[in-house]
């Protein structure tokens, strides 16, 4: 489904991915574990196409075609999603109206009818249960002064509604508390299907006790350093980063 | 000086009111003194540091008349779209006339007075000269001396201690193509005594897109602990002229919530004032202007803290385009023994073309020294940020860049307070950005 190969991109003169190379296949779920400033959420936000990154080489091959050569709404209607670590807020649109938008973008996309309001309403009401969201949630606007726990589980009905081939979770598990944890983990695993996939970017192992990974692979100084099953995440777990990171360390010239 | 054209105006005027018996004897006195301040004063120039970004040549050069305007023809069904709800208690104006075939206020509470300017100066003369002019200072304002001078018709509206009134009032001015070269001087007094409350809403709607003159002045009295929320929309015709000013003095543990929507008008001007004098008490003033074409919009506000532990919060935002102009003077003055004063002011601009401009001035000038005052300003372009989130969700660019100029300017639209005007302005921003229905 994604073939990445050789990765390199850049903020301004920044080299931030130093050669990334991942394969990920539909049905499968990835962790991208790695500390602070490996580069993790970096990966993410490229794979989605935010503008202020620059791939100065490399390739991402997504069903086939080239999605670098896409832009950012361009993939999402092609089934690529990202949940946002900050996800932002949108004053003054209510969350149905913005995910009516979204759905009705993808939907015109591939040559389907829009959904109007009230159809809409019937497809939200299935997806809230997911994510246990009061359906008063549609009503506000779209992350404005919703708690952190609010947000993402809000990232994670987005994701319910668009129904995305491809799915990566950037650091969904940071500022969750063990109850609004379980409820997106749980959101995550009944919307994993074996024809999509999905990318779960996290600093801890946390997440990984309940979104189990087929793959665990560790990203430092913009390389992946190791990769390995999801035994991987525990040893992480139990040994830290450091043991990984003299390694890249040195081949990084340092 | 200003010009003889508005001193012949002025002659004609005092001729004709001497005429009307029934005019209280303190009135003429009272329009004399303003007309000769508005006379040696005359029209403020770029130079009068009130009025540095903003220059009304525009007005001067008009020479704008006033008119005695015939019996309307429109019918309530022209006015829908304005109504916001229709069933609010009403008075419409048609170009500076009143028109009670179009206005409805029967259902309001029996000792609340809501009447016309004319008729309280013939029934409660005393009352009206304890009030009438009393916050309106016109010594440094020209255009407040000019509605002195000039007012003709207008509304009084008095709530008794401990009233509320839970429906609100809606004021709608509406200026047509009759009243082309027109100066329009519409007056409001509004006493709210103790512990009542009461929500206003002046509209003010050009029909038809003629050139003339609404030059408004407001009192407000907000007596202690009552409440008075005081929204004013404002969508005159592109080619007209609008100068509001409001002045307000708020007693102890009052709340004054001022709104202005400022979106039609060549060049407009707005002036909210008020005066904190008891202990306290609590201003709240927020606006949103959105400009096209070459249209200004300026708005000053200026806060008194005269008293302890009052609080001021200033929310405006402005959203620009073509060639347009937008002008926010935020003036919070804190009184030395005004201690504990909690002031906030925040004015934020969006500008969507280069040519648009804004200039932004916020004047703190604190003289106690136990005091919370913050302001911050912010002009910029959207953010990069949301706009990927928006793109990260299928939605592509234009689409994204409407939704979120107009979730920029729905920041200020929600401290609308009154859902139905709410729902009407986020209405009208949505559709003017996205060119489709917000559902």
């Amino acid at each position: 489904m994604l073939k990445i190969t050789n990765l390199h991109a850049s903020a301004g003169t920044k080299e931030i991915l130093k050669g990334i190379t991942l394969e990920i296949k539909a049905g499968e779920v990835h962790a991208i574990m790695g500390p602070n400033g490996s580069g993790k959420s970096t990966l993410a936000q490229v794979i989605a196409g935010h503008p202020g990154y620059e791939v100065t080489s490399g390739t991402i091959e997504y069903l086939g075609q080239d999605l670098l050569d896409l832009d950012a709404e361009e993939r999402a209607q092609q089934g690529v999603f990202l949940a946002f670590q900050y996800p932002v807020e949108i004053p003054g649109v209510t969350n149905a109206y913005f995910l009516r938008a979204a759905y009705n973008e993808i939907r015109k996309a591939h040559g389907l009818e829009e959904a109007d309001p009230i159809e809409f309403l019937d497809i939200m009401e299935e997806k809230l249960k997911l994510v246990e969201m009061d359906v008063t949630m549609m009503q506000r606007s779209v992350n404005a002064g919703f708690s952190g726990g609010e947000k993402k589980r809000n990232e994670i009905l987005q994701m319910a509604v668009l129904a995305p081939r491809l799915a990566v979770l950037d650091e969904t598990d940071s500022g969750l508390d063990i109850d609004a944890l379980r409820i997106v983990a749980e959101g995550v695993n009944k919307l994993k299907k074996p024809d999509n996939a999905t990318v779960i970017v996290t600093h801890y192992q946390r997440l990984l006790n309940y979104i189990i990974p087929d793959y665990v692979h560790v990203l430092a100084g913009g390389r992946i350093v190791k990769s390995g099953g999801k035994e991987l995440a525990h040893e992480l777990e139990a040994k830290g980063y450091d043991w990984l990171l003299e390694p890249a360390m040195s081949n990084a010239g340092v | 000086m200003t010009t003889p054209t508005y001193v012949d105006q002025f002659r004609t005027l005092t001729d004709a009111t001497e005429l009307q018996p029934d005019a209280p004897a303190w009135l003429p006195a009272l329009r004399q003194a303003a007309f000769d301040r508005f006379n040696t004063l005359g029209f403020p120039t770029t130079r009068n540091e009130d009025w540095h970004f903003t220059s009304v040549s525009p007005i001067v050069e008009k020479t704008f008349k006033a008119v005695s305007a015939a019996p309307t023809m429109l019918t309530l069904s022209d006015l829908e779209p304005y109504l916001v709800d229709a069933e609010w208690h009403r008075l419409v104006f048609v170009n500076g006339r009143i028109e009670p075939a179009l206005s409805q206020f029967a259902e309001l509470p029996a000792d609340v007075q809501l009447s016309p300017l004319s008729d309280m100066l013939r029934e409660e003369p005393e009352w009206m000269e304890k009030h009438l002019g009393k916050l309106a200072a016109f010594d440094t304002a020209a255009f407040t001396a000019m509605n002195t001078a000039f007012m003709q018709e207008g509304i009084v509206l008095r709530v008794p201690k401990g009233e509320i009134v839970e429906v609100p009032i809606h004021i709608l001015h509406v200026t047509d193509t009759n009243a082309a070269g027109a100066a329009i001087h519409p007056r409001l007094l509004v006493v709210a005594e103790a512990l009542s409350q009461v929500m206003l809403v002046e509209s003010y709607v050009g029909l038809g897109g003629a050139a003339y003159l609404v030059n408004g002045v407001a009192e407000v009295v907000v007596g202690n602990g009552a409440r008075v929320d005081h929204y004013k929309v404002q969508r005159e015709s592109i080619d007209a002229f609008h100068v509001g000013t409001v002045q307000v003095k708020q007693g102890r543990d009052s709340i004054y919530h001022g709104f202005s929507y400022a979106a039609g008008a060549a060049l407009s001007r707005t002036n909210v004032y008020t005066k904190l004098v008891d202990t306290g008490s609590e201003a709240r003033l927020n606006g949103l202007y959105v400009l096209d074409g070459a249209q200004h919009a300026d708005h000053q506000t200026f806060v008194e803290h005269l008293a302890e532990s009052c609080a001021s919060r200033e929310l405006y935002c402005g959203v620009l385009d073509g060639q347009s102009h937008g002008v926010f003077n935020g003036k919070v003055y804190v009184d030395p023994i005004a201690q504990k004063t909690d002031g906030k002011q925040t004015n934020k601009a969006l500008l969507l073309s280069p040519q648009a401009r804004v200039d932004t001035k916020p004047q703190l000038e604190i003289f106690a020294d136990d005091v919370k005052c913050t302001h911050g300003a912010t002009i910029g372009r959207l953010d990069e940020m949301a706009l990927f989130y928006l793109k990260s969700r299928g939605i592509g660019g234009e689409n994204a860049r409407a939704l979120l100029t107009y979730a920029f300017a729905a920041e200020a639209l929600e401290t609308i307070e009154i859902d139905a005007l709410r729902l009407d302005l986020e209405r009208q921003v949505f559709e003017r950005f996205t060119h489709s229905q917000l559902v």
